[in-house]
């Protein structure tokens, strides 16, 4: 029963982490594993929304009916698991896994700045209290990083004037203006962490949305992928039935990248009932800050840096 | 059979060991390692991003207490965990992954309750 548990504990402990076993601190003896832990927890995983109501699982054979005219409003979350828009390795098209089909275009600079940034995941990770990461001291996570990194779910609201994206993580909004107008003259807007967006329906189902004006402090993903102050966003939200929403996200940012790539596409969000409750996801500065003190600091304390 | 028991254990537990919202991950503590602790809760903190358990665990030279993180509240919800899942005095069994720089802190990948539920989260 022993051999049970503790071998491969061991593999998989070297298969996590690719380090050779280190000796202890004699500080405080750890007590042994337990030989009769079980190996998969009993618990059930149950969706449930922001009221703890259960999430209803659609029939994989689910009939839909037409998609409406110009028309992308409801609660909408990703049609494959609320966790299918996590996308901690980065980018959903692009993980950071060192596989040659997920290397992105840099150019000079944007290799340099993507190895300036000190993630929490993928090829260029470091230990948890090395990160840069922006969002570990709660900065705004920004767009379009709002939805490359934890798109949960999302409602959408239509105007005469404005389609509006409330999004469940960070508990923010986008406004895109509909009336027509271009980008703000070049002279006088400012650097937003969601920039300015505006779009047009270029069909009876396809929205597409240009945004631009991005402050450069935000990452583009999880793992740290940069932009500049020029960077354009293109969506394009293409309601393919009633019941789905597909998601094409293009990063347009020349100083960066050598060509545009498509971080989401034709990425899957499924209409909620009309009583799914957002839930709030707040990053807390305070509670934070008391993470990095009560875990973070002391997880890297008198180790080697790398 | 015992070889592919073990095969099972392991693949069990690569399972539980994906994170599903954090913007760090287990790798994060470096040169980590996987420990099994028991002891009794004195805090559980309902916070965002990282929920925080704190239990006090006995050994040969005293009592240390332990802040092991879970996941965000907003995941946990979805496999029943909430913010009275814990209470100071529980009993529980943790599974996480520590430094090995000796630092009472780590991750948590599983929890076994008094009543020997494991939680997964």
């Amino acid at each position: 029963m022993l051999n049970r548990f503790v071998i491969p504990a061991v593999v998989l402990a070297a298969s996590m982490f690719s380090l050779p076993a280190r000796t202890q601190n004699a500080r405080t003896p750890f007590p042994a594993p337990d030989p009769n832990a079980p190996p998969v927890a009993q618990n059930q995983e149950k969706h449930v929304d922001g009221w703890y109501k259960e999430v209803p699982v659609p029939p994989k054979d689910q009939k839909s009916a037409l998609a409406p005219r110009h028309d992308l409003s409801g609660i909408w979350e990703p049609a494959a698991g609320w966790r299918d828009g996590v996308q901690f390795l980065g980018a959903k098209e692009y993980p950071s896994d060192g596989k040659p089909q997920h290397e992105l275009p840099f150019t000079p600079l944007g290799e340099k700045t993507w190895k300036s940034h000190k993630p929490g995941f993928g090829t260029t990770e470091v230990p948890i209290a090395l990160n840069n990461d922006p969002f570990d001291t709660c900065d705004p996570i920004g767009f379009p990083r709002i939805e490359l990194f934890n798109l949960r779910a999302i409602q959408i609201l239509q105007t005469e004037k404005q389609v509006l994206i409330f999004y469940q993580n960070d508990r923010t909004f986008r406004s895109i203006w509909t009336d027509g107008r271009g980008f703000p003259p070049d002279d006088i807007w400012e650097p937003r962490w969601y920039g300015y967006s505006i779009g047009k329906w270029e069909d009876d189902t396809t929205f597409v949305v240009e945004t631009s004006g991005l402050d450069e402090r935000t990452w583009i993903d999880n793992v740290g992928r940069p932009h500049s102050s020029d960077l354009r966003v293109e969506e394009r939200f293409h309601r393919v039935n009633y019941d789905i929403l597909e998601l094409t996200l293009t990063i347009i940012d020349p100083k960066m990248y050598a060509k545009p790539w498509n971080a989401l596409n034709k990425f899957p969000l499924r209409l909620q009932p009309a009583d799914f409750d957002l839930r709030e996801m707040i990053c807390s500065p305070s509670e934070q800050a008391e993470f990095d003190k009560q875990v973070s600091r002391p997880a890297i304390a008198n180790s080697k840096k790398k | 059979m015992k070889n592919g028991a073990s095969f099972l254990l392991m693949i069990g537990l690569l399972a539980v060991s994906v994170p599903v919202v954090a913007h760090h991950g287990n790798a994060s503590y470096g040169h980590a390692k996987q420990l099994t602790l028991k002891g009794t809760v004195t805090e559980w903190d309902w916070l965002s991003p990282h929920t925080l358990l704190k239990i006090d665990v006995k050994d040969d030279h005293g009592v240390v207490n332990w802040i092991v993180e879970w996941n965000a509240p907003s995941s946990l919800i979805n496999f029943g965990i909430n913010k009275k899942t814990f209470k100071p005095g529980d009993e529980v069994t943790v599974f996480i992954i520590t430094p090995d720089n000796g630092a009472p802190v780590g991750r948590i990948q599983r929890v076994m309750l008094a009543n020997g539920t494991w939680l997964r989260g």
